[in-house]
């Protein structure tokens, strides 16, 4: 199979990343350790290439009425600058993907997850008929990275050329530098502050090197980190993954994102999700700690007095908390933090309770 | 760097170096990079039968959970206690502090059926 290498490849290779297939991308997994690695995202600052993830932009007269009707969140609300996290449902309210959703002056930006990206393009050629809508994937002449950890806006604030210390949370702002556009946004996938920058990928690898090295010099590294650490920080998050709590079998108020869910609008699935709020949830994406250090893996069964209640969806030894964590589906009349369980670790039955999540929150 | 040829190999990157009739069990610096930080090792007790061809225990990492297979059959009579609070140990030194089990082998035949260590290095090479 012929994999997409990312703009960045170079600069992984360099760092001696160890690269693996991930979504048709060659991407780096971990370079020194994803415990160090995730630690130093805690810490301090930690760069992620997220280039694989999709962009693609919406424009035309009706492209904010035809993301209006994809999308669980009221975008229609959001004004230039705001970026929104939502969802987008099939017509039974199965979650296609997660999304971030960037209100521009004259057009509107979507980042979604890299496996879905094929399969949300033809979904939106689907859709479209009635909406003048222009819809253009960006993904491969730009370069997304994240910049990640307590010191990140101090550090970029240093280097860049774009000022971010009046940038909000969930807001972005571009950034000109000799006629090149530049996206910054306050957003992230780590549990700690940052930001994800979008760039032309041509200047990528060369604004990477220049970043990387000017903030060593700085005595302030940003480290790279690599899939391993992204997970783990995200699980530790309480921040859910497509194919893991997000997937078509079941809809975003199951997934206990219902924040990201507005029930007063109409969107491809809101009937069902209506319905489901009306009659209540049978099930929900729930955090558990268990007992012991073996991880409980996605597939194992959650048991409650030897009966199947739930069914984990990710789970890590949290480097962070040093507990043993996991998500997991869970049949909702048992979803009270402190509610003892059992998970089915390839045959043996570790002890487990619900705990809210997410299991980390940075402090300000 | 090659791996030491003091020892034999497995296909499933288990290294068995014997001392005597007394064989030790651990698994090579490749299967560790491979599985990423360690962070937990079960394995048998001290007294336990292994069984060449079965497995003999649990190793975890942060990405994933792979199970480690005996090339010989006998009886377990030492146990890295370190790796119960060090399981990082595996990552730093899978060969030397990293070390599983000691098996006492009345049969040590099928190691001879293992690889030597640069025809390890030769099909990781390959990988």
């Amino acid at each position: 199979m012929n994999m997409h290498q990312t703009p960045l490849s170079a600069f992984h290779r360099e760092c001696h990343a160890r690269l693996v297939e991930f979504a048709g991308w060659e991407l780096p997994v971990i370079y020194t350790s994803i415990i160090e690695e995730h630690n130093w995202c805690r810490q301090h600052a930690a760069l992620f290439d997220v280039s694989h993830m999709g962009r693609v932009e919406f424009r035309g007269p009706d492209a904010g009425r035809f993301l209006e009707r994809l999308n669980t969140r009221n975008i229609a609300a959001a004004t230039p600058g705001m970026c929104r996290y939502s969802h987008m449902c099939q017509d039974d309210g199965g979650i296609l993907d997660d999304v971030i959703v960037s209100k521009f002056e004259d057009h509107f930006l979507v980042v979604c997850n890299a496996s879905n990206r094929e399969k949300l393009l033809g979904w939106w050629q689907q859709q479209r008929s009635g909406f003048d809508v222009e819809i253009t994937d960006r993904t491969f002449e730009t370069a997304m990275v994240a910049i990640q950890g307590p010191e990140a806006l101090a550090t970029l604030g240093q280097l860049l050329p774009v000022p971010l210390d009046d940038l909000k949370r969930y807001r972005f702002k571009t950034g000109n530098l000799m006629g090149v556009e530049y996206f910054f946004a306050r957003s992230g996938y780590t549990g700690e502050d940052g930001v994800e920058i979008i760039l032309p990928a041509n200047l990528a690898l060369m604004a990477v090197r220049m970043l990387v090295s000017r903030a060593e010099g700085l005595g302030r590294p940003i480290k790279p980190a690599g899939l391993g650490a992204r997970d783990t920080l995200r699980l530790e998050a309480g921040m859910p993954l497509y194919g893991h709590e997000l997937t078509a079998d079941w809809d975003s108020l199951t997934a206990g994102q219902e924040w990201a869910v507005d029930l007063t609008k109409d969107f491809i699935g809101g009937d069902v999700l209506k319905r489901l709020k009306a009659e209540g949830l049978r099930r929900k994406i729930t955090g558990f700690e268990l007992e012991g250090k073996r991880i409980a893996r996605q597939g194992a069964t959650i048991l409650k007095d030897g009966q199947e209640v739930g069914v984990v969806t990710s789970g890590t030894l949290s480097p962070t908390l040093n507990k043993n964590i996991a998500m997991g589906l869970l049949t909702t009349g048992l979803s009270q933090p402190g509610t003892a369980v059992e998970v089915d670790i390839r045959g043996s039955k570790t002890p487990a309770k619900v705990v809210p999540l997410p299991f980390y929150k940075a402090g300000k | 760097m090659p791996v030491p040829n003091d020892r034999k190999y497995s296909q499933t990157h288990e290294w068995f170096k014997p001392e005597g009739d007394m064989v030790t069990v651990g698994i090579t610096q490749f299967a560790a990079d491979e599985l990423t930080d360690i962070t937990f090792v079960d394995l048998p007790k001290v007294g336990a039968q292994v069984t060449g061809g079965s497995h003999f225990g649990e190793i975890e990492s942060v990405k994933a959970t792979s199970e480690m297979y005996c090339a010989i059959s006998g009886q377990v009579t030492a146990v890295n206690g370190r790796l119960a609070d060090e399981p990082g140990l595996v990552n730093t030194d899978p060969c030397g502090a990293g070390w599983m089990l000691k098996i006492k082998c009345t049969d040590l035949s099928p190691l001879a059926n293992l690889l030597d260590g640069p025809a390890y290095d030769k099909m990781i090479s390959e990988h």
